[in-house]
């Protein structure tokens, strides 16, 4: 049955056959008998970047654009690890990278598939360089 | 000539609580200005070929950070032609007009500027707030948010304040460190705690960023809320952050299954010294536009911990109130402050939270101190565990939900006792520094943490760095409680663990219900249309606030207490008497009979024997009726009078109240009224006898001096009112008075 953001919400009771986690546990299947059993492994227990994106058309659905957009960069995060997203939000702070910087933080993204992430960052970097918000060279 | 004294009064005034806060003038160009600032931009959109060239009075070329940024995320310019042209006024009374839906306004603020926004909230008084605040929250139910810390971060007493907010229906609980290693052992006891207490609450630790979302990525938090913003660039850049970096944030922590939630709030830009000489709420506006743009969910303001900077300019309270409503009108969900101490001043304190009490919010407090205050280290504890019964009677009188339930002490004492034995579960199960029986003990029925044992504090950081080292996570802790025999509370962890999975919390206003049902503005929106419409408090949810523990049953009070033998015997009708020394003692229909103390708890025959024995002592001579026809003292005290050989009676309502009445007086005036029944003691009743029989002889009488309490009412109406409601009952309609006498 085909995803209908209006009526589909919450997915955990509406849709739970449509979640999985990133190995591909059914949501059902994350109990406490699974975990007796050995069979619940914790870096496992996350929302994939698919379900982000139901959650993205969810939110869309319901009129609210930005927080769409905002699940959609997130789901394309699910695939960073820590110390990459903070790599990444420390460069955005203020005067801390220049503008090659940000671009090569905007490539990289690109590269792991964080296309929104990527324009993101170059959008930044736009506004940086017209407020003297980069660092300098 | 010597200076005029200075007046009592003012000098008393000087030395209240109020007056330990420095209210100022208005000083615009410090941004020391609530709402409508002289230098506020006025509302301005230009747009030419799709592109914006002109915001609320700068060109593009002069685009801030921030104008930049709502530009490119925050305006919709497919709805901005339309919004911008409705005149303010026509907007402002659109917020108020519960025939223009939530929705209609939703979609016309895509489109508004800052400057639009401040400009019409600022036209609404205080009452149109709360109306339109009402209208526009996100979900349909109210809610709150705990603050659960305390000072030595003791494990067991933060497991147990967590339960005891959880129990009591708080949907989010807010923890912190004063050190900040702690932080997983906090952000652990707290998971433990919120669900003993009641599956589904959502919990955070508000701690820096990597940890953050190290505890976040465990599993061991699931909501945060520290992402700041300002209004202006300097201070933003101040901050350490810009627009882009606090939206990437917010999109990195959704990606861990973290529920996010910006700060803002009037003042903090005057406190950081760059508010450019604009209004709290001008600047305020800006923040939440950019909290929308940011795709944020929600944000938490109304000043937050400048609320003191704000109140202390004219029309504080009001542009607090304002800007809750701009972020509910931009569609966002709002925690609405009243955290942070607003004032020294009770009666100021809960004046200004009634701007969000009274319509609600999505949150009521962003962090109601669970604990008593001095544990609080948020520096919050506006209102706290003190004030817990004040809050739920606010509740009850104005039948509206504020988000905390009652609870009985006993229901309290096993969920608290539950948790703290949880926690010392998990510690042990992980290896952690032992809680010990005296902890839970302590945890469960103290006060404060002052009451808790010390811990050996070396030793729980080791742990707390080892537990993060070895990667220690919410399915452990699932485990650690399943062995330990705390299955329920291991259910409602992996119960968290499926909300993450399913994220369905990370929209707007979410909260979870005990059995996991998420409810949200998606599925549980606000569609308040008027009387009728929308959240109502009714039906069960009711009856539950109204059920406060201290809440008496009125037909357990003033009934007839065990003693049974009579006081007084009843004989014929009562004539006129032609004793011109007779005073008449005129006793209401239920004295010593039906009821048989006064409110004061004064038996009626030791009342009875001092008002005879006061007469006597001034040389008069009592006689006793009963009055049946009437339950006022007024009539009971005429009649007798009528009834008196020297026109005097001294009359005696159950409770305690008396007149001295004269028989050519108006039944409604008196000689003497004594009706401070709860102050009198036996002394009191023999100086009433002794004036009746002196007006009796003919004597000059000074009146019984009496003593005034004006706190009596409100402590003793209700029992008055039962009281005399069992005089009436005693009335028999058209009956003479007969005369009695006194039992042996």
């Amino acid at each position: 049955m085909a995803f209908d953001p209006v009526t589909d919400y919450p997915l955990g009771r509406r849709r739970p056959e449509l979640v999985r986690t990133p190995s591909g546990t059914p949501l059902e299947a994350v109990t406490l008998d699974a975990a007796r059993e050995g069979r619940l492994v914790a870096s496992d227990m996350r929302a994939t970047a698919e379900t982000l994106r139901l959650q993205a058309e969810v939110a869309r659905a319901a009129g609210r654009a930005q927080l769409a957009e905002g699940l959609e960069r997130a789901a394309e995060l699910t695939g960073l690890d820590d110390d990459e997203l903070l790599a990444v939000y420390t460069a955005l702070r203020p005067s801390r990278s220049t503008a090659a910087e940000l671009e090569e933080w905007a490539a990289r993204l690109d590269n792991r598939g964080a296309g929104r992430n990527a324009a993101f960052v170059r959008e930044a970097l736009g506004a940086y360089r017209e407020r003297s918000l980069l660092a300098d060279v | 000539m010597s200076e005029p004294a200075g007046s009592a009064r003012f000098a008393a005034r000087a030395g209240s609580d109020l007056r330990r806060e420095l209210l100022v003038e208005s000083w615009p160009e410090l941004g020391l200005v609530a709402a409508n600032g002289p230098a506020d931009p006025s509302p301005e959109l230009v747009v030419v070929d799709g592109a914006v060239t002109r915001l609320d009075g700068r060109a593009a070329a002069d685009f801030d950070v921030i104008d930049r940024f709502l530009v490119a995320h925050g305006l919709d310019l497919a709805v901005a032609e339309e919004a911008m042209a409705l005149p303010d006024e026509r907007l402002a009374r659109m917020l108020v007009d519960v025939d223009v839906p939530r929705d209609e306004l939703v979609r016309l603020a895509r489109g508004l500027t800052p400057a639009k926004l401040a400009r019409v909230a600022g036209m609404l008084d205080p009452v149109e707030l709360m109306m339109a605040l009402k209208k526009l929250r996100a979900r349909r139910d109210p809610g709150n948010q705990a603050h659960v810390t305390n000072l030595k971060e003791s494990p067991a007493l933060l497991a147990a304040d967590a339960a005891e907010a959880a129990r009591r229906g708080f949907d989010e609980l807010e923890t912190t460190v004063g050190v900040a290693r702690y932080a997983p052992l906090n952000a652990l006891a707290l998971l433990v705690g919120s669900q003993t207490g009641r599956p589904g609450v959502m919990t955070q630790c508000a701690v820096e960023e990597r940890r953050n979302l190290e505890l976040a990525i465990r599993g061991l938090v699931t909501y945060a809320e520290t992402l700041s913003v300002y209004g202006t660039e300097p201070v933003f850049a101040d901050g350490d952050d810009t627009p882009w970096s606090k939206a990437f944030l917010a999109s990195a922590y959704a990606s861990r299954g973290v529920k996010v939630r910006f700060t803002s709030g009037t003042g903090s830009e005057a406190l950081m010294g760059f508010a450019q000489g604009h209004s709290m709420l001008y600047l305020e506006s800006r923040c939440v536009s950019i909290v929308r743009a940011a795709g944020a969910q929600g944000v938490q303001n109304g000043s937050i911990s400048c609320v003191a900077l704000v109140l202390a300019v004219p029309g504080g309270t009001r542009a607090i109130l304002a800007e809750n409503v701009l972020a509910a009108w931009l569609d966002l969900e709002v925690a609405s402050g009243n955290d942070a101490i607003s004032s020294h001043s009770a009666i100021r304190k809960t004046a200004k939270l009634m701007g969000q009490f009274l319509p609600g919010t999505d949150f009521v407090t962003s962090g109601y101190s669970v604990m008593p205050r001095s544990d609080n280290t948020f520096g919050g504890g506006n209102y706290d565990a003190d004030d817990i019964d004040e809050w739920l009677t606010i509740q009850r009188d104005w039948q509206v939900d504020g988000g905390i339930d009652p609870v009985a002490e006993g229901e309290v004492l096993r969920v608290r006792e539950r948790a703290a034995r949880a926690v010392q579960a998990v510690f042990a199960e992980l290896g952690l520094p032992s809680v010990t029986d005296a902890e839970v003990a302590v945890a469960t029925s103290g006060h404060s943490s002052r009451d808790m044992p010390d811990r050996d504090r070396a030793a729980d950081v080791e742990a707390a760095d080892e537990l993060l080292a070895r990667g220690v996570s919410a399915l452990d802790v699932a485990l650690a409680l399943d062995r330990r025999g705390f299955v329920e509370v291991a259910e409602a962890v992996v119960g968290m663990l499926r909300q993450r999975i399913a994220a369905d919390y990370l929209q707007t206003a979410a909260v979870i219900e005990p059995d996991g049902l998420v409810r949200s503005a998606v599925n549980d929106p606000n569609a308040y249309l008027g009387p009728g419409t929308g959240y109502r408090l009714e039906g069960e949810r009711w009856e539950l606030l109204q059920a406060l523990p201290h809440v008496v049953d009125p037909r357990q009070l003033a009934s007839t207490n065990g003693e049974i033998r009579a006081i007084v015997d009843t004989h014929e009708t009562a004539r006129r008497g032609d004793d011109a020394t007779e005073v008449v003692v005129a006793l209401g229909p239920a004295f010593g009979d039906e009821l048989r103390e006064t409110i004061n708890g004064l038996p009626h025959g030791e009342v009875l024997d001092a008002v005879l024995e006061g007469v006597r002592e001034a040389g008069g001579s009592p006689r006793l009726v009963r009055i049946r026809r009437a339950a006022d003292v007024a009539f009971i005290a005429h009649d007798g009078a009528v009834l008196s050989g020297s026109g005097i009676a001294l009359g005696l309502q159950s409770k305690g109240t008396a007149v001295i009445h004269r028989a050519d007086l108006q039944p409604l005036d008196n000689l003497e009224l004594f009706g401070m029944s709860p102050l009198y003691t036996l002394e009191s009743y023999r100086a009433m006898g002794r004036n009746a029989a002196g007006y009796a002889l003919g004597r000059r009488v000074g009146p019984v001096p009496t003593e005034l309490d004006n706190f009596a009412r409100a402590k003793l109406i209700v029992l008055t009112t039962l009281l005399h409601a069992r005089e009436a009952a005693a009335v028999v309609p058209g009956a003479p008075a007969v005369e009695l006498a006194r039992s042996s």
